[in-house]
């Protein structure tokens, strides 16, 4: 079997259309673990040990379960208890909570590589604690995370295939779909390769920049 | 009422496969690793082009559509690979590629006295690295080693999705058969959730011993 290029150009459309998926979810994703990732860090900080514990654990079992069990879980087992999620919805949870713990830890570094004396001085220059964290921690501790954060972003696009295990018709379940029904399978996922290969080539030019821009902020 | 035992047994010979392609997986990666981690750090353009196009290519996309690669395209290039080894091969080779990074951290964090002091003492450079840089270089690498192996054993469930009958489709399995979602999925995902902790439970042994030899060398 040959490598054929009216083929290549026949299924470009509906794998586009994948594709727009796979960005969607990738975007949402990252919002969800932007947001539940700084929920995390923060819950781990706190000075209730029943709840550091508890999240720490549930961290630790996230990460160290498959993401696609996490998924199945999600999209199989919610509808049992009467939570019913449409399969972006239920992947887009899934991928977002899995990251959630890696970006969890971001936030925690960062936030912990601010030394304590800036606390301190926040602190003597009688500063309230909404004063310290906005003022003085924020801006210390978040320029450095970027780089980390946006590493994490690209390993999270790079598993959005997953997705398709759950009936996403991102790109990957287009490729499967195109392939199975013309029973050509170079073409379909030499592609979906190709399509995640020069996105991550391009991110990782993105990353170095990011990195000369914000990761030396220490001196 | 549903008698579980038979599909305990379903599960845990789907534990056992997982279990298999874990070891195969972390061996050929184990390889490919030091292959290309050392083969980026060579004097010959060719050898470091070459090993830069692999870690490159395997981490640009993720093992899900390598896997499929493997599985589906290459048999038209004449090599049907069973299931099995279709999992061990894609699951060797990316987290091999992201191994070798680590290996190469590791080996360029030993000091550059070291080097010198090597060829003060007439080394060759095969020597060198024998005897002086990995033994320090080692130590360095198994903690991240530990988190590639654990990746790894996450990227398992993966192989679930070409057929193999490892834990994630057993469970789906299970699910078919019963209906029942709760009970095999939980139960998966604390079997993932306790190979994970053997994995850095044992790591974290090695690199005890490992680095007990080096008392009094590293400040």
């Amino acid at each position: 079997m040959e490598w054929d290029w009216d083929f290549v150009w026949q299924i470009m459309p509906t794998l586009l259309e994948g594709f727009k998926i796979t960005i969607l979810a990738t975007v949402l994703g990252a919002a969800v673990a932007a947001v539940i990732g700084l929920a995390l860090a923060i819950a781990r900080r706190s000075p209730i040990a029943a709840v550091s514990r508890t999240v720490g654990f549930v961290s630790e079992f996230i990460r160290g379960t498959p993401l696609l069990v996490q998924l199945y879980f999600i999209f199989y087992v919610l509808p049992d208890i009467g939570i019913r999620l449409s399969p972006l919805v239920a992947g887009v949870i899934g991928i977002g909570v899995h990251y959630a713990t890696y970006t969890a830890e971001v936030y925690r570094a960062g936030i912990e590589n601010v030394p304590r004396g800036q606390w301190e001085a926040a602190k003597a220059a009688n500063l309230t604690t909404r004063q310290a964290w906005i003022h003085v921690i924020l801006p210390q501790a978040v320029p450095p995370m970027i780089p980390a954060l946006a590493n994490y972003f690209i390993a999270m696009f790079k598993e959005t295939p997953l997705l398709s295990a759950i009936t996403v018709l991102e790109l990957m379940n287009q490729a499967k779909s195109i392939a199975n029904s013309n029973y050509r399978y170079i073409e379909p996922m030499t592609l979906v390769g190709v399509f995640f290969l020069v996105v991550s080539l391009i991110s990782v030019v993105g990353l170095r920049w990011l990195e000369e821009r914000y990761a030396r902020m220490d001196d | 009422m549903i008698d579980w035992s038979g599909y305990l047994s379903l599960i845990l010979e789907g534990a056992l496969v997982t279990l298999q392609l874990t070891v195969m997986g972390s061996a050929l990666a184990l390889v490919m690793a030091f292959l290309a981690g050392l083969g980026r750090l060579s004097r010959f353009f060719l050898v470091r082009a070459l090993a830069t196009t692999y870690i490159e290519f395997f981490r640009g996309t993720s093992i899900f559509v390598q896997l499929f690669w493997v599985y589906f395209v290459l048999p038209f290039a004449g090599f049907t690979l069973t299931p099995l080894q279709a999992g061990v091969l894609a699951l060797g080779l990316n987290v091999g590629a992201y191994a070798a990074e680590v290996v190469r951290g590791a080996v360029k964090a030993v000091g550059r006295e070291q080097t010198e002091a090597c060829t003060a003492l007439n080394l060759s450079r095969y020597q060198r690295m024998r005897h002086v840089i990995l033994p320090q270089a080692l130590p360095l690498m198994l903690p991240t080693f530990c988190n590639n192996a654990i990746e790894l054993l996450k990227g398992t469930a993966v192989v679930s999705l070409i057929s193999l009958t490892d834990l994630t489709f057993q469970a789906q399995v299970v699910r078919a058969q019963t209906g029942n979602t709760l009970i095999p999925f939980t139960t998966i995902l604390i079997l993932y959730f306790a190979m994970a902790w053997v994995i850095s439970v044992s790591m974290r042994w090695l690199e005890r011993r490992m680095t007990r030899n080096l008392d009094g060398v590293r400040i």
